[in-house]
């Protein structure tokens, strides 16, 4: 706004955007190793997509003859959309200038400009799967981005406001209590959460088979450092998923802005402990379940959007 | 600016007008001649549109001019006036066709339907009548300008009349224009009885109505602008007509001409009517939001580039009929500074919708002139062959589709803010459905989105589906310079929220006393509170650009950033052709399958034995055949009715006359 951003906070949003992008790969070797654990299968190691990561950069990027400029461009604005999403979400502190200029609202926005980046780049190459995989991410998006502002429009209305940092404060100092409304929409955004991050029941990201993918159907094309940030991108945006979920539903722990710079280490095992409980509870949800027919999928989304809009429904009517 | 100065505004407006009709028919001089047609007079009605947006532009900051003109009716001479409202859609109106003049100035050709001279002359005609709908301030000139502007865009429409599909598309649209037109007269009717009972805005504005027929005029006024702007159910001329008409026209048509009638109804229902009733905005509210998730669901299933854009203009105005319907709630239930933000919602839309619709239909007229094709299944690629084209596409795309950091986002955001705080309306019941009125706004926001992916991805990405597209090049320097003009406006008005807004707070200014409580500056947009939202477009470009920038190097300098070309994985299947990719049928087919009630499908599938299997799927608009159709059954049955009447004979005919006679003597005579 008007007033200065003070040194202080800009170190905190630094400091928190970067423990997001460092962070995440590490969650979903997290997440993997929990699916591997709990289908008896020997786990890869933690760190397994740092090295994928850094295996990726350094080899030789293969583009296709016919790929254009647009291409090349989408794994750095997919990841550059993805960061800039981290810096508005608050993960260990709600003190982050940036989210003054973008509220939940934005933060939607910014997930649907990486979607249909990546959908276009999709359909760059002219193979069959590209597009089809292009055609399944919109139909999966058209009715998550809907459900997923329901969610956020459930806590902006009884915060009365629209960024995130203030929502979650608001969250944090209310007394703890079950609210119908909260439940509805958790219970949305766990769906929309899966179902974005490609995610089983939804797509499963260890798939090739090429029948049922769609995230990967998409990607297919891109090799070496391009392929690194898409992927790099996909688990920051399930970080960055995980961290929508803690703000709305588990806002405790978080340093506020009263707080100073060391409040910022307290707020470190709580963040940590979030994670990985999340990491577990998606893992189960994955074992647990199988994975829809495309065409159950939006089925399986609708459902989401009427619980979301249940939710706020309750909301209105109730006020609880 | 000096008061004398002021004065003049409205003289320089009127002059642009007169120039415009003045081009026009200096087209005849010689009627055949693009080079002077096209190359001389269209750059000029560019420069005419430029001055007109400045002079809107002005008139935002000054107050309200008069001008009487000494011609009209006997006793009613013209009345002209220029305000805030005008003024911005003079601005919408110049901003816009300054880039579509100067695109069609290279875009028409030779020897294509109506010859240049006189597609010049409907063209700066369609242009100057425009200007005049927004300035008149009496009914006999509204009408007239109105009428004028419905005749040149039908000509305009049906300029290949040679083809009977454009006839009748045609057809269709004069149809629906005159039935708007006959509703807006009985609207001006309704609202001269009130007081002086003077033709004149003013004498309506004085007048006073009774709740039951301020409402009369308003739902007329509704049903005739609704008919121009192409709201649902009054939206079938749109599909037929934006294919049919050249492509600069179907862009002023979609860009700016559907907008005087959000003009219109904004002029009547907020400055003529004395009457605010809250329930007026709900069936805005109800309309606007069906229309805009029928017509996005309409635009993800058509083939047809065009029809496609043609539907997510019904879309569009879905969306600013809502946003207007709940500035009417606000305003009714008085909450000025709600109404203020749902009204800069409704500006901002279509300030952004002349922009991106026009670049967008600009581009399918590069791609026409290009490849001959309108119809998506034999294009692809093109942004290979037509980067100037394929680009500034992109840029409409992604602001259609509502995506920060452009144009179309600052919309969309400032209606969904305004939906948020209807909780707060004092109508129990009502303010809790509404709400929900916003999971339809999102999902029509997300669905234009699936619907601009297919469009762009379709045409512009890929491999080309047919060989000849590969001769397909970029268009000259002027289309160019037209396309870039629009682009340039979309990022803009994306880029510069805030300093939009204090200029159509003026209009909320005019129209509802209360203006927005800007807080921010410049950078940052603030309609309400900072407790309550921000939004800063430049700020998340350059955070996201930065971020882009380092990541770029760092790939690069850390690491070695090589790459190398190599054929299409063809997943060890060879023989991958430009076939296989997805079609317009096929990216629109999940959504026909979730939607299916809407639309009414008829799918041949060939039979297990056929030797060439053809597969054949049709969706039609069910209102063509559950409400045209029967109300053209009935009409023409009620002709034939009266056609009993005539026998053809004479004595039947006296015989008429005889009893019409000997009925009216009983009448007088008693």
């Amino acid at each position: 706004m008007n007033q200065s951003i003070s040194p202080a906070a800009l170190f905190v949003q630094l400091v928190a955007v970067l423990l997001s992008v460092l962070l995440a790969p590490l969650f979903s070797g997290w997440v993997a190793q929990c699916r591997a654990l709990l289908s008896n299968r020997s786990a890869p190691p933690l760190w397994q997509p740092y090295a994928r990561i850094a295996k990726l950069l350094r080899k030789d990027a293969v583009l296709a003859d016919d790929a254009t400029a647009l291409f090349r461009a989408v794994p750095y604005i997919l990841f550059g959309s993805m960061v800039a999403a981290a810096a508005i979400i608050p993960s260990l502190s709600t003190d982050l200038p940036f989210a003054q200029a973008a509220d939940v609202i934005a933060l939607v926005g910014l997930f649907a400009l990486a979607r249909v980046f990546i959908a276009l780049a999709g359909m760059d190459i002219g193979t069959a799967f590209g597009s089809l995989g292009s055609r399944r991410e919109m139909l999966v998006g058209f009715l998550a981005e809907p459900a997923l502002l329901m969610v956020v429009f459930t806590a902006s209305l009884m915060t009365g406001s629209t960024l995130l940092p203030t929502i979650a404060e608001a969250l944090q100092s209310q007394k703890l209590a079950l609210h119908a409304s909260l439940a509805f929409a958790g219970v949305a955004f766990v769906m929309v959460l899966l179902a974005e991050n490609a995610r089983i029941p939804v797509d499963n990201p260890t798939t090739h088979l090429e029948l049922t993918m769609i995230h990967e159907a998409m990607v297919l094309e891109y090799s070496a450092r391009h392929l690194a940030l898409v992927e790099w991108a996909s688990s920051l945006k399930l970080f960055n998923y995980a961290c929508i979920g803690f703000a709305l539903f588990l806002p405790w722990g978080m340093a506020n802005r009263a707080d100073g710079l060391l409040w910022l280490l307290p707020a470190l095992p709580p963040l940590l402990l979030k994670l990985a409980a999340a990491g577990v509870a998606i893992a189960l949800i994955e074992t647990l379940s199988a994975k829809l027919r495309l065409f159950r999928a939006p089925e399986f989304l609708g459902t989401a959007f009427l619980l979301a809009v249940l939710g706020l429904l309750v909301r209105l009517m109730l006020a609880h | 600016m000096q008061p004398n100065h002021d004065a003049l505004l409205l003289p320089v407006a009127l002059g642009v007008a007169a120039a415009w009709v003045l081009m026009g028919l200096a087209g005849f001089v010689h009627p055949r001649s693009v080079r002077w047609v096209a190359r001389v007079i269209f750059p000029l009605g560019a420069a005419g549109s430029v001055v007109i947006a400045g002079v809107g532009l002005l008139a935002l900051f000054v107050p309200p001019q008069h001008l009487v003109l000494p011609m009209g009716l006997p006793g009613l001479p013209m009345h002209l006036r220029l305000d805030a409202l005008s003024g911005f859609f003079l601005l919408l109106l110049g901003a816009a066709s300054a880039g579509i003049s100067i695109f069609s100035a290279g875009y028409f050709r030779e020897g294509e339907g109506t010859a240049p001279g006189l597609l010049g002359m409907q063209y700066h005609v369609f242009l100057a009548a425009m200007s005049l709908v927004l300035l008149a301030a009496d009914a006999y000139s509204f009408m007239l300008a109105w009428e004028v502007m419905a005749m040149a865009s039908y000509f305009l429409v049906i300029s290949q009349h040679r083809i009977a599909e454009i006839r009748s598309a045609g057809y269709v649209y004069l149809l629906l224009a005159h039935l708007g037109a006959i509703a807006l007269l009985l609207c001006f009717g309704v609202m001269m009885q009130g007081g002086a009972g003077g033709l004149t805005f003013a004498a309506m504005r004085q007048a006073h109505l009774s709740p039951l027929w301020a409402s009369v005029a308003f739902g007329l006024a509704v049903i005739g602008f609704g008919a121009k702007a192409g709201l649902v159910p009054l939206h079938v001329w749109l599909p037929e007509a934006h294919p049919a008409a050249p492509s600069p026209v179907s862009a002023l048509m979609s860009g700016v001409m559907l907008k005087t009638a959000i003009y219109g109804l904004l002029r009547v229902s907020f400055d003529l009517l004395h009457a605010p009733l809250w329930w007026w905005g709900v069936p805005l509210l109800a309309f606007g939001l069906f229309g805009a998730l029928f017509g996005v669901l309409f635009a993800t299933v058509q083939t047809d580039m065009k029809r496609l854009l043609a539907y997510s203009s019904i879309e569009n105005i879905g969306i600013a009929f809502a946003a207007m319907g709940l500035a009417l709630v606000f305003r009714g239930v008085g909450m000025p500074l709600m109404a203020a933000l749902a009204l800069a919602a409704l500006l901002y839309h279509v300030l952004n919708h002349a922009f991106f619709k026009s670049l967008l239909f600009l581009t399918t007229g590069a791609v026409l002139h290009a490849t001959h094709e309108r119809s998506l299944g034999h294009l692809g690629g093109l942004l290979r062959q037509m980067p100037w084209v394929g680009w500034t596409a992109l840029i409409g795309t992604l602001a259609i589709a509502g995506l920060p950091p452009l144009n179309g986002f600052v919309a969309e955001w400032l209606l969904l803010q305004a939906f948020l705080v209807t909780p707060q309306i004092p109508q129990p019941f009502f303010n809790l459905i509404i709400p929900l009125g916003a999971a339809v706004l999102v999902l029509a926001g997300a669905l234009a989105g699936y619907v601009m992916v297919k469009f762009y991805g379709v045409i512009f990405l890929g491999r080309a589906r047919e060989a000849q597209l590969a001769a397909s090049h970029d268009p000259g320097w002027l289309e160019r310079a037209g396309l870039l003009w629009l682009a340039a406006g979309c990022v803009l008005l994306g880029l510069l929220p805030s300093l939009v807004l204090t200029g159509i707070d003026r209009v909320s200014a005019l129209l509802l006393q209360h203006k927005l409580a800007q807080t921010g500056n410049w950078l940052w947009l603030v309609p309400v509170s900072a407790q309550r939202a921000a939004y800063s477009p430049l700020v998340v470009l350059l955070v996201g650009l930065l971020v882009i920038a380092l990541t770029v190097l760092a790939t690069h300098r850390l690491y070695h950033g090589r790459s190398r070309r190599a054929p299409a994985w063809d997943c060890g299947a060879p023989g991958l052709t430009a076939r296989m990719q997805d079609t317009a049928e096929g990216f629109g087919q999940p959504i026909r399958r979730i939607f299916e009630p809407f639309f009414q499908t008829h799918v041949a599938l060939p039979r297990p034995d056929d030797a060439a299997p053809r597969y054949r799927v049709q969706v039609a608009d069910r209102f063509w055949s559950q409400m045209y159709q029967p109300a053209a059954a009935a009409v023409l049955w009620l002709t034939r009715q009266a056609a009993r009447l005539q026998q053809g004979k004479i004595a039947i005919y006296l015989l008429y006359s005889f009893v019409t006679l000997l009925v009216l003597l009983m009448v007088v005579i008693r």
